[in-house]
């Protein structure tokens, strides 16, 4: 591709997932009980479709990377701190609540209003990345909604692989079931990816990187518009932590010979 | 008030039934259409749908409709949104249940959108509480369980499979409305080239074994004699997944080494990892061996009833109410024993 792409990835804060959870309720609904003290770390499989676009504008001349991320402005600067030292990206921030309980509707209209007010966004050649679930609501709706609302009908999800061809298509690995890839041909941009795991490790901290980066993501965080994304008439009922703690038996003095008994007798038990 | 409940569904990849989340999915809609007193019409998408169509021919459906052809066999967002949008339109429903299979979570999302409707997905139970409806999912990668209701409609619900009934009716001789759906040239920029799995003697991931068989970063570090020990792992693993027919998951450690150079488990990917960044399977039973427990992987056992796990530290993750059973012992001896007694015929 001549002039590159244009890379934008969707991709939000969300808890450190070695934290415990907790719900409480509010007025407006759940939310996690010390929801801005909990560390946050960027959407794992949104970071690694940032890691992805990456490497793909590095290969591809004249592409950019843009990074849209709705999230508390707070919570935006501490993982930015880290993000920002690991790939160059300009920062689309939208100072709001991330949260899983909030409508993923509501979320997608503010996204897509943001992209569409990215200047000097060239849509013909627009690759709208994201992870395929989030690790707050895990429901795999807000980019195909925002796809829907930018009008891109070339759609992916559970992307692990994507591969530029001599002609301009790409070629497109998605999960299915059993472990298995569905393969598929893709004319061109415009085009969207949910990214799963795909194929790069975490990119390491380059401080240069860091500095470059964040010499446009401190002003842009400060120009953040604060937004309130609409309740939408999504009403909770209850949220609550699984209610199952297993009494763990833990059996030590046993040999390996009388577990393995005990482990075949309990796997051929109907 | 729900007036009108569709079921949608696609044919599976054999192209002439439909896949064992669709038989779940309409299992809850038949149910749900008694409770609510509405109405149930039937979508099907697919190259040539009669036979899946005898099939649901006597679940009480009133109309059976469905968009046919080549054009429509094969999963394909832009093709998929289409069909699955001129389906809803045409029964008016309000109501729209659907499985969760890979197929349908990549493009109804986006058919919420069309219809100026909402969806939810990975629904775990639907229920009528007081007359209306309401919808259960995990939110935080199955952390927290949340059960809300939507006031806007059409409400699109995708239900995640083992968690209903499938419907078991007799197959009789149905009446399909075909509705014509033209795909423009934008619809086809996409075509699909094949499926790509693992060769069939890595095909480590059986979604309907009885048990699934987590190996976690132990099997490939050092052991008590300073060494690890690769290749005895592979052969353990692989010789207990051929005799016990096991579903394959794997920590996020483990299937991370095989891209730093590690000693490595040649058949282990990131398709098998299991947890927060990983896959949540739905199995009866799981046996952990060699892994910690810590939460991030722990959350994808969420439905994996019964629990053991194999470690030699009594301190895990696995000790702290995370598993039914755990065994402090060297998993690779204990595995070795497994596998003889599963060699040989029981007494
Ligand atoms: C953002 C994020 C997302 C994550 N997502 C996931 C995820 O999806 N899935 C996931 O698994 N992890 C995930 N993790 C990582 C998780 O926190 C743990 O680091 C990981 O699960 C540890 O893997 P492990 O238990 O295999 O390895 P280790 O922690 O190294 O544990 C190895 C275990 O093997 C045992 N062992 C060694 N030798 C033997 C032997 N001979 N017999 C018996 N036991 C033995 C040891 O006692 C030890 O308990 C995530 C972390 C983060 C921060």
């Amino acid at each position: 591709m001549s002039n590159g792409y244009h890379i934008v990835v969707c991709g939000s804060v969300v808890p450190d997932p070695l934290q415990t959870l907790e719900p409480i309720e509010t007025p407006a609904g759940p939310a996690l009980k010390n929801e801005m003290l909990l560390p946050a770390v960027l959407d794992p499989w949104a970071a690694h479709a940032l890691y992805e676009a990456a490497n793909l504008a590095a290969h591809a001349a004249g592409s950019k990377v843009w990074l849209v991320s709705l999230g508390a402005r707070a919570k935006l600067r501490q993982v930015m701190m880290t993000i920002a030292q690991k790939v160059s990206f300009e920062l689309v921030p939208i100072d709001g609540p991330a949260s899983g309980f909030i409508d993923a509707h509501a979320t997608a209209a503010l996204l897509a209003e943001a992209i569409q007010s990215i200047t000097g966004l060239d849509r013909s050649r627009l690759l709208l990345f994201g992870g395929w679930e989030s690790a707050s609501r895990g429901a795999g709706v807000t980019m195909q909604l925002i796809g829907e609302r930018l009008g891109i009908l070339d759609q992916f999800q559970g992307v692990d692989q994507l591969t530029m061809q001599p002609d301009g298509a790409f070629e497109i690995l998605e999960r299915i079931e059993g472990g298995r890839h569905q393969v598929s041909l893709c004319q061109g941009p415009p085009a969207l990816f949910g990214w799963a795991t795909g194929n790069l490790p975490e990119p390491r901290n380059n401080p240069q990187i860091g500095m470059a980066n964040m010499r446009a993501i401190m002003p842009a965080l400060q120009r953040a518009k604060t937004v309130a994304p609409a309740p939408d008439a999504l009403r909770y009922r209850s949220a609550s932590p699984p209610k199952q703690q297993r009494q763990t038996r833990i059996v030590k003095n046993l040999s390996a010979e009388e577990i393995a008994r005990e482990i075949v007798a309990w796997i051929e038990k109907a | 008030m729900t007036k009108k409940i569709l079921l949608l569904a696609h044919l599976d990849e054999s192209g002439n039934g439909l896949p064992k989340a669709a038989g779940e999915a309409l299992g809850a809609a038949v149910d749900l259409a008694k409770q609510l007193n509405a109405p149930l019409s039937i979508g099907l998408i697919g190259g040539d749908v009669q036979a899946a169509a005898d099939s649901v021919a006597n679940s009480g459906a009133q109309r059976l409709l469905a968009v046919t052809g080549s054009e429509f066999a094969n999963p394909r967002f832009a093709s998929d949104l289409l069909a699955a949008d001129a389906l809803c339109r045409a029964a008016s429903a309000d109501l729209i249940l659907a499985p969760a299979t890979s197929r349908f979570l990549r493009a109804l999302p986006g058919l919420a959108h069309r219809l100026n409707g909402r969806v939810d997905t990975h629904v775990t139970s639907i229920q009528v509480v007081d007359g209306e409806l309401c919808a259960t999912r995990w939110f935080y990668r199955q952390r927290i369980e949340g059960v809300f209701q939507r006031d806007l409609r059409p409400w699109i619900l995708l239900l995640d499979s083992g968690c209903h009934e499938a419907y078991c009716g007799p197959s009789g001789k149905a009446t399909i409305e075909e509705i014509a759906v033209a795909l423009s040239a934008e619809a086809r920029r996409t075509t699909i080239a094949g499926i790509r799995a693992p060769k069939s003697d890595s095909q480590t991931i059986r979604p309907d074994a009885a048990l699934l068989f987590v190996a976690g970063a132990g099997w490939t570090k050092k052991q008590p004699d300073g060494k690890s020990h690769p290749e005895q792992a592979e052969s353990l693993i692989l010789g207990f997944l051929r005799a016990s027919g096991a579903s394959l998951g794997g920590s996020k450690s483990l299937v991370d080494q095989s891209g730093e150079n590690q000693a490595v488990l040649g058949f282990m990917t990131h398709l098998n990892q299991v947890g927060q960044t990983g896959a949540t399977p739905r199995h009866p039973k799981g046996l952990s061996t060699c892994c910690h427990g810590e939460e991030p992987h722990v959350v994808g056992w969420r439905f994996i009833n019964e629990r053991r796990a194999i470690n030699l530290d009594p301190n895990c993750g696995w000790a702290r109410g995370k598993a039914d059973v755990l065994y402090v012992a060297d998993a690779f001896d204990v595995m070795a024993k497994v596998n003889e007694l599963l060699k040989k015929p029981q007494a």
